[in-house]
């Protein structure tokens, strides 16, 4: 299969592991279904990148599916990172918005739904430490200009709705610059339910 | 006043031969054309009239311009970019209001055939009626009656977005009066040879010639530029010619190379890449062996008109040196330090036409996006190819384009920074 997806490698890093300096994200290790997902997301035409749409056009779902499972299960100590730059203040929002969120905007928690470690959980929750910070605010500016979907009720839409850009800037950086310990995995999908109703984890 | 009657008889005239000319256009324009009340029979909508239907849609690639990516099918919305501005592909399910719901399949041959929607406006021919038009009635039947078994969506048409004059229904008369003529089809033979079948499918509904001929500044082709390759509408990628063996005509391949093209996407030696990856995908490889091999002799049967190849002249050694250490760095690890690929995974590069053609677009499109052959029933997990555009230059996809393209006994023109800034 690696031999198959030479193409991803040069901007996803060797097999599927990109550095956190860059925008390219990494897809190691995050669950099956997210990736699956963002496949025919960039296929279907609801996530817009060049270089994606362009590469997913002509695939079968069959094949998606393959591409997924390959990349999900890759296992691969996540790059070193960087100091976030962040002030005390900074880092201590940051912090909030991760673990509590902001009940009375009906902002929830990002561990309610990316697991208590930040690490993703399954089925399609993906892992969001150690990526880019440009990365990361692209895609929550993305969602807020209604250049990214996911299938609908979108919930993390709605959620990127209610955070501010100052907001975005600081969560983004603060878990661009996480360190995880090696071994980390996505979590088991919990049996508590989600704050709120996502189409990209319907059956 | 003699001056008076003689400039009269000049204004006389002149309006005089206008208005014949507007009247030979119009005429033009409807002849041939049987009125679309006429009631036609035996027409019933029988489950093996949709069957043969929704085969001769996959045949003619309906689906391919009435969709949009993740769209649904036959909803329309796709754009198809052309010179003279953007054609909107309409709804085509059976929607009363915004698809072709109210239509009859007298109307539907008149698109087909004729190239007139059903309130009699000219359409435009990014919808390949000029091809279609070849199709036969009990085809166009079929094809109505799938067409009005798929589920219905209610989606109303966009827009075109065409530039001043090419907007107006007069501008697609003078069109049609220079290059559309509606063909003389007859009912189907009860007995066709292979050949005659081939040719059917080719240059009715497969459309080969909608991209692979040669178009002047009007759009128009002439019967001299049939197959003979052109850039497609939006100027990106080059559709090879199918009348020269240098560039993808089949005089020269096995009947199985052209047949395994079509029906898998690869073959060893080639592989489809850009608007036929499409084709393919959702297209040729749904169509019957007998089919393909059908329009496999069809087309190595085109008489070869090759033009004429500049004397070969080779690029300047500074390109040439870093092309190579380009090479080395990025390609050489799948294609081979000599270019001699790796057999069923990554194509060769040596003798390989698609590196080699005079238009270097294609090569310029693969190294810029890279991309995956199209999944196919017998190519379901293809292999792809980087963009490097990602991190080559211009100048850095010139170099190594025009080293691949003079190197193992390649022959090609180099390839200019200009040249690779002006593909996109």
């Amino acid at each position: 299969m690696a031999e198959r997806m030479q193409a991803c490698v040069m901007c996803h890093g060797r097999e599927g592991r990109a550095t956190s300096a860059g925008y390219f994200p990494r897809i190691a290790g995050k669950p099956e279904g997210y990736l699956f997902n963002q496949l025919q997301n960039f296929r279907d035409g609801r996530r817009r990148n060049a270089a994606m749409n362009h590469l997913m056009q002509h695939m079968s779902d069959d094949y998606l599916r393959d591409i997924a499972v390959y990349f999900s299960r890759l296992d691969l100590p996540y790059p070193p990172t960087r100091p976030s730059g962040l002030t005390a203040e900074q880092a201590h929002l940051a912090e909030t918005l991760v673990q509590r969120g902001v009940p009375e905007r009906q902002l929830p928690a990002c561990v309610a739904c990316h697991g208590a470690s930040m690490a993703g959980r399954l089925p399609a929750m993906p892992g969001l430490l150690t990526l880019p910070a440009d990365y990361l605010i692209g895609q929550l500016g993305a969602w807020q200009t209604g250049l990214r979907h996911a299938k609908a009720p979108d919930c993390m839409a709605e959620v990127a709705r209610r955070l501010t850009a100052e907001e975005v800037g600081v969560v983004a950086r603060w878990l661009s610059a996480r360190t995880v310990p090696a071994g980390t995995k996505p979590e088991a999908a919990g049996s508590e339910a989600l704050p709120m109703q996502c189409g990209s984890v319907a059956p | 006043m003699t001056a008076w009657r003689r400039a009269a008889m000049w204004v006389g005239g002149l309006a005089g031969a206008f208005a014949l000319g507007v009247a030979l256009v119009l005429w033009l324009n409807v002849r041939g054309e049987a009125s679309v009340t006429a009631t036609r029979p035996g027409t019933a909508m029988t489950p093996e009239l949709v069957e043969r239907g929704a085969y001769l849609s996959r045949a003619g690639n309906c689906l391919g311009c009435h969709t949009t990516p993740g769209g649904q099918a036959f909803a329309g919305g796709r754009r198809i970019e052309t010179p003279f501005g953007a054609v909107v592909a309409p709804n085509i399910t059976p929607d009363e209001t915004t698809g072709i719901g109210a239509w009859s399949t007298a109307d539907f041959w008149r698109a087909l055939h004729h190239g007139r929607s059903r309130d009699g406006r000219l359409l435009y021919p990014a919808f390949p009626y000029p091809s279609f038009t070849k199709v036969r009635r009990e085809d166009a039947d079929a094809l109505f009656a799938y067409l009005r078994s798929v589920p219905a969506v209610q989606r109303r048409n966009d827009p075109h977005e065409l530039r001043f004059p090419y907007n107006t229904q007069a501008a697609l008369a003078v069109w049609r009066a220079l290059y559309f003529r509606p063909a003389d089809v007859q009912a189907s033979p009860t007995r066709t040879t292979v050949l005659q079948r081939g040719e059917y499918l080719v240059q009715g509904l497969g459309h080969c010639a909608a991209c692979h001929s040669g178009r002047n500044f009007l759009g128009g082709t002439s019967l001299n530029a049939e197959f003979a390759g052109g850039l497609m509408p939006d100027q990106s990628w080059y559709a090879p010619s199918l009348t020269s063996p240098a560039e993808a005509g089949a005089q020269r391949m096995g009947r199985e190379q052209v047949v395994g093209l079509l029906k898998r996407g690869v073959t060893a030696g080639a592989s489809v890449s850009g608007p036929m990856a499409e084709v393919v995908f959702s297209s040729t490889q749904y169509l019957s062996d007998a089919d393909l091999g059908a329009m496999a002799e069809y087309l190595a049967s085109l008489p070869v008109r090759a033009p004429a190849v500049p004397a070969f002249s080779p690029a300047d050694p500074q390109s040439l040196q870093r092309g190579a250490r380009l090479y080395a760095d990025h390609c050489a690890s799948c294609h081979g330090s000599s270019g001699e690929g790796a057999a069923g995974k990554y194509p060769p590069l040596a003798a390989n036409r698609a590196v080699t053609m005079p238009v270097a677009n294609n090569l310029v499109q693969m190294i810029r996006h890279g991309g995956f052959a199209p999944t196919t029933v017998g190519n379901p997990r293809p292999f792809g190819m980087p963009p490097y555009g990602q991190v080559l230059s211009d100048q850095q996809i010139a170099d190594v384009a025009t080293y691949v393209r003079q190197s193992w006994g390649n022959e090609a023109a180099a390839v200019s920074p200009l040249d690779v800034l002006h593909v996109r």
